[in-house]
């Protein structure tokens, strides 16, 4: 991409558009052949050796686990379960880091994904609503988290706020509107087929893993698949040149913050379900979890580069570290420490590794990002 | 031309944007039909300190409420006011933390109340806002979180944090010892684990349970809500294979604690709950879960606070009682709610 734009800075893409020196269509079609290229010779085969790391690291948290408790560990099937398990309480934190990792590819942030979760799972959990049967819980869910997302999308995109600061912003107004709405109270979720999504298995596998796995699976085919996907890196990577190449990049990141407040509105119906309630105060600090999970997964903050493997697997680590933690009866307070030092390890090893990928690569790709 | 398809396409998505952010705020206002929580008051027996007496003007302030607990203090309060015909109730928000509940209570010190009934933020932080209000001659009611200097309270109505741990191990020993189980596993989720209430309840649980040769196998803290005590709960569960007793010392996270131990379809042990809420008092009478009894940390003492406080503005002493003001301190006990009596508590459950 930077062959084509070697003059362009971190500038917004949104600024009054100069002419461009060369014609647009070609423009745009050398970007997307370098796009091409860059993503299989590149990105591609990098992202596949570093999620082999994050995998060598969860086979480390594993083998931990055995060494620690041997008498579980033992037990094939209390092994299977404890597996189900640590999916499980990946799952809802792994929907909402799907939607992030997105955002953060695009070149944004969304710190307001716990909020939304909170205020979706209130709106879906009322007298009111709940008197609609599973249906409505859901759609109330769906569409909250939609609706918050796009008023992100329209502050970022239309109102030209920081994306820190929109989101942030979101945050404090929607978990405000959660308190307004449940009056303070948890309120209980009464219907059964919502708390069955939570407690039913299907095939010996529990609903929340199919879940978990088809967002994942619909994330992975946008991202890698799809124009959308490769706008979303384009638009990270370099939003001046993603504008140059006619990309609305506006538009993009609208889109990009709906597409969070979405993933966070089926994480609403899953938390509701786990917890057989909802109120203001839930889902508490998962935007850290969630940007965490991306990071160590590669996701570039950024923007520009990101995988939703590498998400998955963030998410996975973080929670079979707290299993491992649970599992030997070790304080919180020591789990979180170990949780610190992940990240930076992670952050480092991508610096390090980005370093010698660029040597490597040559002055050309060194410019990027 | 595309210019000007883009600028219309703009402006639909950002009229469109309002409109959803819109429909967002007004369903808000309209979406919930709950009745307002039942609140806990006394009522006025016939005669002597309840017949109207001196008008009493009592300010109010406590932290904005995070959970039911806190939610219920400040219902409880409002209720019991307005169960007074001579007792007029001025209430201050208290902001979002201890310096912000300083500034609300500087405003409400200048409306001159008679007295002050107060749940601080944190005792130790508006120890000198007491002081401050008894040197102007306004006695202070201080709710629940203690001040640590004497001097800054006139009245000190507080539960008690280490005595709900002991009832909780008290009872989980009793039933262990009743049902003849050696080595029992006993497993502990408690509140946020930074706050000195939670260390203090289970310093209570800890000690009676040494006091009996046993130990907690395993606790894994959760943060006061359901969502995080049904994490906290698939956590301990996968340790312990087979519990024999836990003590989850909240009913509002307690909501996520049973809908974990039903999704890991686990019966063998019992669980003690703690607070009392209305829901665990249920579950408790219904007896079909495994929660079998609570241990009560009250929200009716805001009630209580009110009535005194009353008491306090009128010169007047508690009337069962052959002192002529109202006490110093007063300790709520914690009290065993089981199947047997769960009937009698549930017009306390919040």
């Amino acid at each position: 991409m930077s062959e084509m734009t070697p003059t362009a800075t971190s500038a917004r893409a949104d600024l009054p558009a100069p002419s461009p020196p060369v014609d647009p269509a070609e423009t745009a079609a050398k970007a997307d052949a370098a796009r091409r290229l860059s993503w299989w010779r590149g990105d591609g085969g990098e992202g596949v050796r570093r999620n082999l790391g994050l995998i060598g690291v969860l086979v480390v948290l594993i083998v931990i686990g055995i060494l620690t408790r041997p008498d579980l560990y033992g037990d094939s099937n209390w092994v299977w379960d404890n597996i189900l398990t640590i999916l499980k309480l990946a799952s809802v934190v792994g929907v909402v880091t799907v939607g992030m990792t997105f955002v953060i590819i695009g070149g944004g942030i969304d710190l307001s994904v716990g909020a939304i979760v909170a205020l979706a799972g209130v709106w879906a959990t009322t007298v009111a609503t709940q008197s609609y049967g599973a249906g409505g819980m859901v759609f109330a869910a769906l569409t909250v988290g939609l609706a918050v997302g796009l008023v992100n999308g329209v502050l970022i995109s239309y109102g030209r706020l920081v994306p820190f600061i929109a989101t942030l912003a979101v945050l404090v107004a929607a978990r405000g509107l959660a308190a307004e709405i449940s009056d303070k109270q948890t309120q209980v979720s009464s219907n059964t087929f919502i708390n069955g999504i939570a407690s039913n298995k299907l095939l010996g596998i529990p609903l929340l893993v199919y879940i978990l796995a088809a967002v994942v699976a619909a994330g992975w085919v946008l991202l890698n698949r799809t124009t959308f996907g490769r706008r979303t890196v384009a638009v990270g990577g370099n939003p001046e040149a993603a504008r140059l190449a006619g990309i609305n990049v506006r538009r993009h990141t609208l889109l990009l913050y709906a597409l969070s407040g979405l993933c966070c509105g089926i994480a609403a119906i899953m938390l509701t379900a786990q917890a057989n309630s909802a109120q203001a105060a839930m889902a508490n600090l998962y935007e850290l979890d969630a940007i965490a999970a991306a990071i160590i997964g590669g996701t570039l903050l950024s923007g520009g580069r990101g995988t939703i493997i590498g998400s998955l697997l963030g998410v996975i680590i973080f929670s079979t570290i707290t299993n491992l933690f649970a599992i030997n009866g070790l304080s919180t307070e020591a789990q979180n420490m170990v949780k610190g030092g992940i990240i930076v390890a992670a952050v480092l090893v991508q610096q390090v590794q980005f370093r010698s990928l660029t040597q490597f690569l040559g002055r050309n790709r060194a410019t990027t990002t | 031309m595309t210019q000007h398809s883009r600028d219309l396409s703009r402006r639909r998505l950002l009229f469109g944007g309002a409109a959803l952010s819109a429909g967002v705020v007004l369903a808000g206002c309209t979406s919930n039909e709950t009745a307002p929580t039942a609140a806990q008051t006394k009522a006025a027996a016939a005669g002597g300190n309840a017949d109207p007496g001196k008008k009493v003007t009592i300010g109010f302030s406590a932290p904005a409420a995070d959970h039911g607990w806190i939610a219920a203090i400040t219902n409880n309060a409002k209720a019991q006011a307005g169960a007074y015909s001579d007792v007029e109730f001025k209430s201050v928000e208290a902001g979002a933390d201890a310096a912000a509940q300083r500034a609300a209570l500087s405003t409400l010190i200048s409306q001159k109340p008679d007295v002050i009934v107060l749940l601080p933020y944190d005792g130790k932080e508006l120890n000198a806002f007491g002081l401050e209000a008894m040197k102007a001659g306004i006695p202070v009611v201080n709710l629940d979180r203690a001040f640590p200097d004497a001097r800054a309270y006139r009245l000190q109505i507080k539960g008690d944090n280490y005595g709900m741990g002991v009832a909780a191990a008290t009872y989980i020993v009793a039933q262990l010892k009743a049902k003849g189980v050696s080595n029992p596993v006993i497993g502990e989720i408690p509140g946020i684990d930074s706050l000195e209430l939670t260390q203090e309840r289970s310093k209570g649980f800890a000690d009676t349970l040494a006091a009996n040769g046993l130990k907690v196998a395993n606790r894994r803290p959760a943060e006061f809500t359901a969502d995080s005590g049904q994490q906290a709960a698939t956590g301990l569960l996968q340790a312990l294979p087979k519990i024999d007793a836990l003590w989850n010392h909240d009913d509002d996270q307690g909501i996520g604690v049973l809908a974990a131990v039903n999704q890991a379809n686990r019966k063998e042990f019992f669980m003690v709950g703690g607070a009392g809420s209305k829901k665990a008092m249920e579950d408790i009478q219904a007896d079909n879960t495994v929660l079998k009894a609570t241990v009560t940390y009250s929200p009716s003492m805001a009630s209580s606070a009110i009535s005194l406080a009353r008491l306090i503005g009128q010169g007047k002493g508690m009337s069962d009682l052959v002192e002529l003001q109202v006490p110093k301190e007063i300790v709520l006990a914690s009290e065993t709610i089981t199947k047997e009596n769960a009937g009698d508590y549930l017009k306390l459950g919040f």
